[in-house]
């Protein structure tokens, strides 16, 4: 059972459905007591950082996570959003992320001479995998994944980050820190890719 | 490299998908939930589906198909047709779609496009844009392309994306239809224009067409409807043909 944490932050359903798909049942909740019996978490998202992290507080869940996550080690994929709350912030808002992963958030900036690329960075791109892990385990080639986001990872510590992606600059797509994942890209929106992934985050952790 | 996106649209009145030429004579091609897994299978990048239905039971309707379809396919999907308040898109969200297009409703009321995008954020608004040249303008036309306004298309387009709209959707209204391909040119000079993605719609005939609208047009990504509806182009093969002209694609 995989316990998706809701705030209230995007729809929740694709990464339930695709998880039954691949045979592994889910909850759906805003109750820290459920949090409190989970053996493993997805944090999701989608939206602002501050609306995220204001409802994440007002319901209660940055304490009983902090307990989850850094004393019982409970495996936790952070998805999109849900990976930069991991973070210790982004530049997009005021409020502190839960500072789970060193490192911030900023926003895409490009040149004249790089106009071509947009923001927000929005469609199908590359995840080149920097570290080994079980999360990448299974696919035949480079994986590419669904992305819809205008602020990028700026790790503190190279060693948390297990892949890249190319978008105008290389930046941190995907971390791994013991058992704390993020994700910048909607595995539930990436087919066969996504499928793949979420399979290893249900079996392999 | 970000790859350019195949997006299949499917017209739907009634719970079915139906695809009209030049906006008439609609014909029914199928069942839309049976269609979107079809595309999903076969490599489509996204998927939207405009509502056409005209009655007052279409949000119920819609919403229960938007949320069919979310079950089915795990690639984004974009909801649109009717859509003018924030409430309707609070429903098709919650229904389980990733994006909502908005069309006649934010010519009307601008601040609608504002209202979404600080509600929901911007990566979920498409803002529809039906327009027309004649005499060198392209002007915007409302209601399926049935009312003419006395918009511009790029100014109308900037002033999207200065409050706040996530993609533009372009449908040149003397492309489609005519399988000769989409409206590079001013597709070229929107996307000049404007930093946000703008998908080309209308024309869609042959694959080197697609080719065309990713170089000339500088499209993010491109739609078309019969012409995958009726198999006259496959998307696999589309997609080989993409990439073999250097077009970075999801294969």
């Amino acid at each position: 059972m995989i316990t998706i944490i809701n705030y209230g932050m995007g729809n929740l359903g694709s990464i339930a459905n695709m998880l039954k798909r691949i045979g592994h049942d889910s909850l759906i909740t805003s109750k820290p007591e459920d949090i409190e019996k989970a053996t493993k978490l997805i944090l999701p998202g989608v939206g602002a950082f501050d609306n995220g992290m204001q409802s994440f507080n007002n319901l209660g869940f940055s304490s009983i996570l902090n307990k989850k996550v850094l004393e019982e080690k409970v495996p936790i994929l952070g998805i999109c959003l849900g990976m930069q709350l991991m973070t210790e912030g982004s530049d997009e808002g005021k409020e502190a992320g839960l500072g789970w992963i060193k490192g911030r958030f900023e926003k895409f900036a490009f040149g004249e001479d790089m106009k071509m690329h947009k923001v927000p960075h929005m469609g199908w791109n590359k995840l080149k995998q920097v570290k080994q892990s079980k999360l990448l385990e299974g696919y035949e080639e480079t994986p590419r994944f669904y992305f819809v986001h205008s602020y990028y990872f700026k790790p503190s510590n190279q060693a948390d980050v297990l892949g890249t992606t190319s978008y105008g600059i290389e930046y941190a797509s995907a971390f791994e820190h013991e058992n704390i994942l993020g994700v910048q890209f909607h595995p539930e929106k990436s087919h066969k890719f996504g499928m793949n992934l979420l399979k290893n985050f249900a079996e392999k952790y | 490299m970000l790859a350019k996106r195949i997006i299949p649209c499917l017209d739907i009145k009634d719970g079915r998908v139906v695809k009209g030429v030049n906006f008439e004579n609609l014909r029914d091609s199928g069942n839309p939930v049976e269609l979107a897994k079809l595309y999903a299978e076969q490599g489509a990048d996204e998927l939207v589906f405009l509502d056409i239905t005209a009655t007052h039971e279409r949000r119920k309707t819609l919403a229960a198909l938007v949320e069919e379809i979310a079950r089915e396919i795990n690639i984004p999907f974009t909801v649109g047709g009717g859509i003018s308040t924030v409430d309707d898109v609070h429903i098709l969200l919650q229904s389980g779609a990733d994006k909502v297009s908005v069309n006649s409703a934010a010519v009307r009321n601008p601040q609608l496009i504002q209202d979404i995008a600080d509600k929901f954020g911007s990566q979920c608004l498409v803002l529809a844009i039906d327009a027309k040249e004649a005499d060198g303008e392209w002007l915007v036309y409302l209601n399926g392309g049935r009312l003419q306004t006395e918009l511009i298309l790029f100014s109308w387009a900037k002033q999207a994306e200065q409050m706040g709209a996530g993609e533009i959707l372009f449908t040149s209204m003397n492309h489609d239809g005519t399988k000769n391909g989409f409206a590079n040119e001013a597709l070229n000079d929107l996307s000049q224009l404007i930093n946000i993605p703008i998908i080309a719609s209308g024309g869609a005939g042959t694959m080197q067409h697609f080719v065309d609208t990713f170089t000339t047009g500088s499209a993010d990504a491109a739609l078309a409807a019969s012409i995958f509806h009726f198999k006259e182009i496959a998307i696999p093969d589309l997609k080989q043909y993409l990439h073999q002209h250097n077009i970075p694609i999801r294969l």
